[in-house]
Formats: structure tokens, C-alpha cells, sequence
């Protein structure tokens, strides 16, 4: 093959919409008779944090696993960075990061072994912009288990082997990174540090998507929710979308001359700008807009009643 | 850097760290071994029975013998025992994530359990050193044949070990194995002569690759004169290389097939599925 070195076409390099990191269309997926997937659709750009929202049963690890390559679907189309995970190679696998649920593999293996281990794998595949593998010293700090690297595996707590279980999804530094319900096992400090180590990942441009049973997890980390009930999305956006989609209205109370008084709106803030500029006596007042959480109770719900 | 050439660099330092843990931890080390030691007993006891109608003492001729026995204990149980563990632990779905991964994943095992069979030829070699005449240990050539012998032999057992390893699906089934390759072993000439069997328990023994392999550790360490206990009193060179090249073949055919078949079927939810079986097990 010949190829021709051109003046770069300025129309064709105008930076124009990003190719998505992450698309799927109709994907569907069944197991036998049982239908797990019923078409789904989902895009997720560069540098975002989507979390994939729903109970058990949902569909969540069976999105999850065909995105990795790890499952055949049953129809619909996915790319993940331009490839069909159906038909991804090993080169296509080095830009993925994959954190699998841990169990009791590589119990005698020490910590720092099985990272510097695992990060040769990703040697082959660095390139000018990036480091490929991820520096082990620097990798043990990011994920807090610089006093841990010399000790076998086994003798890890369910915490610390969940925090080396990251560590392993992101020692080749990929692209996009699968998280299957990370945060199992957490105590509350452990899962603030893990959802600060995801921001930064994410501010250096790694995609993310994890999938979680946790709204308050969700709510507090992702870019991008969607709520997978039933094999369907039954909801998607920003946390602030979902509530102004779902829960629409706030409830304003507040008291005066010792009545209490409420008002249902969807324009919280108008309505107590107007409240108190009406010059009336305002006291105790309090707006209450719906969480997310019941609303996603209430879809769950409503889900479940269907079955 | 060469992609092939890193996934086999990374295969070959897994074997490596897996063998020095194997070998560091008395347990492990014991767990290998201890079989072994319990079909080297009777040689002390048997070293001054002699085989019928040879000049060779029964315990010359289990001696090497055992030999094979080693390849076909680590090639094939070992082997497979080690997928079906590992598959259930997570260790395969690990590898899998990687970029090629279940390459290297494959060449630390191949790399293990050669040397796991290593350690066990020098514990019956030792043995044999120390507490059995007869043995012609001594002379270059004989230990030329066993230097064929050992991959010949790897690579007859472990693409076996590799198929029923993938086959099997819970640790507790390993069992399944264990007894058809006791029951092989009996026929196949590892503690007594086959040549006094009925014909066609003869044509059993020589239709598997253990009783090459017995065949072959017999003709280098034993003297000329052990040839009146073999089948048509000859060592039989060529027919061990086509017998045992022609399980290699087929097993290098059939593996790779079958392994990719279990690799595929791996991910998140099935191994989620088999750990949630084993634990409910344990609480049970």
C-alpha cells in the first residue's frame, strides 16, 4: 500500500463532535427463553463518569460484560473506542481497564508481585502520550496500599483487596475503565477516597462506567445515571435532570403568624423570591424537592409490580 | 517490544513465581510430594525381590517406572486440578482481562509443572541412588534418553491435563480423573511386567501414553538384561516416539479448541455464579 502525505484538509480536522467512547443501540440480550437486555441505548463521551443504576437482576453486569468482550449479545449494536467488543483483539483489550469482583485468586502472590506482574502485560502497548504501565510505587499510593505492597494477598482485609482489585483495573492506565459494583465491602472513608480516585482518573480523561445498586454512590460520582430496571433504561441524565424530570415539583413550607402554610412548585426559586418580596411575615422556611431516591424506589417498584 | 514476545516473557515469570512459591511453602511442597513418597516405600522392601526370569530386582524396575508416573501425575492430574481450581477462583477471569493473558496464563503453568515434575524425578532418582542396585546411573547416554523423554512426555500429558481440566466444572469432581489414571496406571506396567498380561490388556496398556513413558525410563536406567520382562524383550525406541508424538498431536489439535471453548464461557457473572455454589458448599 502507498500512502500520500497531504496538507491536513481543514474541513476534515474542524473539531467537530467527539467520536463517543462508549455507543450502544438496541442491544439485547437473552439467555434461552429469559430476555435479560430489551433493547438499550446508551452513549457515553470522553472523560465521563456514567453510572449504571439498578437491583439486582437488573441487566447491569450483563451490560457491563458485553461491553468487555466477556459475552456474546443477542442483537444490537456496541462500539467501545471504535471496535466491536465481539470482535476486539488483544490491542483493543490494552486500552481497557476491567475491575472485576474480587474473590480468592493470586492468594499467594504479594501485593507489588501481581501489579508489577499484571503492568508488564501493558509494557508493549505504550505510546509517546502515555505511560504504559502505570508506575507501581505511585500506583500503590493512589490507592492506599503503600504498607500493604510486600504483604501476601491472602492476608489482605475484604477493603484493601478491593482496593487492590482497582489498582489491577487501572495499572495499564486504560482508556475506559469497568467498574462491576466497586464499592462492596467499603467502609464510608475507603468509598470517599475511591470516589475521589475516580475524579481524578476521570479528569485526566478516562471514561468510566460502573454499575451499582447504590444511588447515594451514583448520585454523588457520576456524570451520567441511567437507571436499568427490567432490562430497559428507564430513566437517564445528570442527577439534578432526573429529579426535575421525575420528581418535578419542590414543597415550600414556612410559617406565619403562627400558621403553617405550603405550596407545592416547580420553580422553587421564584416562588420564595416572590414569598418573601411580598413583604408578608416569613418565618421557618423549608424546601423540600423530592430525592432521587424515591424516585428510583418508586421505579423499582413499579417495576418489580409488572413482574 | 514485540507483543509475542512480552506475553511469553510474562508467561515464563509467572511459572517462575509460581514455582518458587510452590517450593518455599513446605505444605505445598509436601502436598506435591506426598504421593510420591508413598509409591517409593515399597521399594525399600522390594530391593531384593527379583523379577522373574531377569537378573533385576523388582524395586530396579519400579524405580524408573515412577518416573513416568511423575510426568503423568503432574501433566495431567496436576494440570487439570490447577484449571479447574483456578478457574474457580477468579485466576483465569483475571488473566483473561489482560492483553494476552491466557497465552502467558498457559506457558507459567506448562513452565510449573515441569518443574514440579523436575523435583519429583530427583526425589526418585535420589531414592533410586541410594537404595537400589542396579540402576545404571552413571553412563551419559542413558541420561540422553531421559532428556527426550521429559518433553517428549510433557507434551504427550499436559494438552490431556489441559482438556479434562477444562471438561471438569467444580473442583470436587476432580476425582473423576483421579480414577480412571490409577486404573491406568495398574495396567500399564508402572509396578509389574505387562508382558505376562492377557493380550488384549496388553493392547489396552499400549493404546495410552503412560506405558511409554514407563517403557522409555526403562530403557535408561536398566541393564540389557531387564529386556526378558518387557513385551517382545526390546526397549521398542521407535514405536515410544510415534505412540507418545501421536498423543501429543492429538492433544495439541484438541486443546486449544477446547480450552478457547472455556475460555469464552468465562466472565463476571459465571465465576460470581460458581463462587456463590462454593460458598453456599461451605456452609452446608
Amino acid at each position: 500500500m502507498t500512502t500520500t502525505v497531504t496538507a491536513p484538509d481543514p474541513v476534515r480536522i474542524a473539531p467537530a463532535e467527539p467520536p463517543p467512547v462508549v455507543r450502544v443501540r438496541g442491544l439485547q440480550m437473552s439467555y434461552g427463553a429469559q430476555q435479560v437486555l430489551r433493547g438499550i441505548d446508551f452513549t457515553i463521551t470522553r472523560g465521563q463518569i456514567v453510572a449504571l443504576l439498578g437491583p439486582n437482576g437488573a441487566g447491569k453486569s450483563t451490560t457491563i460484560e458485553i461491553l468487555e468482550g466477556f459475552r456474546l449479545r443477542s442483537a444490537g449494536e456496541v462500539s467501545v473506542l471504535g471496535v466491536d467488543p465481539a470482535r476486539g483483539d488483544e490491542a483493543w483489550r490494552a486500552r481497557l481497564g476491567i475491575v472485576l469482583q474480587s474473590w480468592r485468586d493470586h492468594g499467594k502472590w504479594r501485593v507489588r508481585e501481581l501489579l508489577c506482574h499484571f503492568g508488564s502485560f501493558y509494557r508493549p502497548y505504550a505510546t509517546d502520550g502515555v505511560t504504559r504501565p502505570w508506575d507501581v510505587d505511585e500506583l500503590l499510593a493512589a490507592v492506599g496500599l503503600t504498607e500493604q505492597a510486600d504483604k501476601p494477598i491472602a492476608a489482605l482485609s475484604g477493603g484493601q483487596r478491593r482496593r487492590l482489585d482497582i489498582a489491577v483495573g487501572i495499572v495499564g492506565r486504560p482508556e475506559v475503565l469497568f467498574l462491576d459494583e466497586p464499592t462492596v465491602g467499603f467502609d464510608p472513608q475507603a468509598r470517599q477516597e475511591f470516589h475521589e480516585l475516580l475524579r481524578t482518573l476521570a479528569d485526566a480523561r478516562m471514561t468510566i462506567l460502573l454499575t451499582t445498586h447504590d444511588l447515594h454512590e451514583a448520585e454523588k460520582l457520576a456524570d451520567q445515571v441511567l437507571i436499568l430496571t427490567g432490562g430497559r433504561i428507564a430513566a437517564r441524565g445528570t442527577v439534578a435532570e432526573l429529579a426535575r424530570q421525575f420528581g418535578g415539583e419542590a414543597e415550600v413550607t414556612w410559617t406565619s403568624g403562627g400558621r403553617t402554610h405550603s405550596a407545592r412548585t416547580a420553580d422553587a426559586s421564584t416562588f420564595v423570591r416572590q414569598l418573601i418580596q411580598g413583604g408578608g411575615e416569613v418565618e421557618d422556611l423549608r424546601v423540600h424537592r423530592t430525592g432521587l431516591e424515591e424516585i428510583y424506589l418508586s421505579m423499582v417498584a413499579g417495576e418489580e409490580a409488572k413482574r | 517490544m514485540n507483543v509475542t514476545g512480552n506475553a511469553v516473557r510474562q508467561g515464563l515469570s509467572r511459572g517462575g513465581t509460581e514455582l518458587r512459591q510452590v517450593l518455599s511453602n513446605g505444605q505445598d511442597l509436601g502436598s506435591n510430594l506426598v504421593w510420591l513418597i508413598g509409591l517409593l516405600a515399597p521399594i525399600y522392601f522390594l530391593r531384593d525381590n527379583m523379577l522373574a526370569g531377569t537378573d533385576v530386582s523388582v524395586a530396579a524396575f519400579v524405580l524408573p517406572s515412577l518416573l513416568s508416573m511423575c510426568i503423568g501425575f503432574n501433566g495431567l492430574l496436576n494440570l487439570a486440578q490447577q484449571l479447574v481450581v483456578e478457574r474457580e477462583d477468579g485466576t483465569l477471569l483475571r488473566l483473561k482481562a489482560l492483553p494476552h493473558g491466557m497465552v502467558s496464563y498457559l506457558i507459567g503453568k506448562v513452565l510449573l509443572v515441569a518443574g514440579m515434575v523436575l523435583v519429583a524425578w530427583v526425589a526418585v532418582l535420589g531414592t533410586g541412588a541410594l537404595l537400589v542396585d542396579g540402576l545404571h546411573l552413571g553412563e551419559a547416554g542413558r541420561w540422553l534418553t531421559l532428556l527426550w523423554l521429559l518433553p517428549l512426555g510433557l507434551l504427550a500429558m499436559l494438552p490431556l491435563g489441559a482438556v479434562f481440566g477444562s471438561l471438569i466444572e467444580s473442583p470436587r469432581s476432580i476425582g473423576l480423573v483421579m480414577l480412571p489414571v490409577f486404573a491406568l496406571a495398574t495396567i500399564s506396567g508402572i509396578f509389574h511386567p505387562i508382558a505376562g498380561f492377557p493380550t488384549w490388556l496388553q493392547v489396552v496398556a499400549q493404546v495410552f501414553p503412560l506405558y511409554w513413558l514407563g517403557l522409555a525410563a526403562r530403557s535408561a536406567l536398566l541393564p540389557e538384561s531387564a529386556l526378558a520382562a518387557e513385551i517382545g524383550e526390546s526397549w521398542r525406541h521407535w514405536e515410544t516416539v510415534a505412540a507418545l508424538g501421536g498423543w501429543a498431536v492429538l492433544g495439541m489439535l484438541a486443546a486449544p479448541v477446547v480450552l478457547r471453548l472455556m475460555a469464552r464461557r468465562e466472565s463476571g457473572s459465571t465465576m460470581a455464579a460458581r463462587r456463590d455454589r462454593a460458598l453456599s458448599r461451605r456452609a452446608a
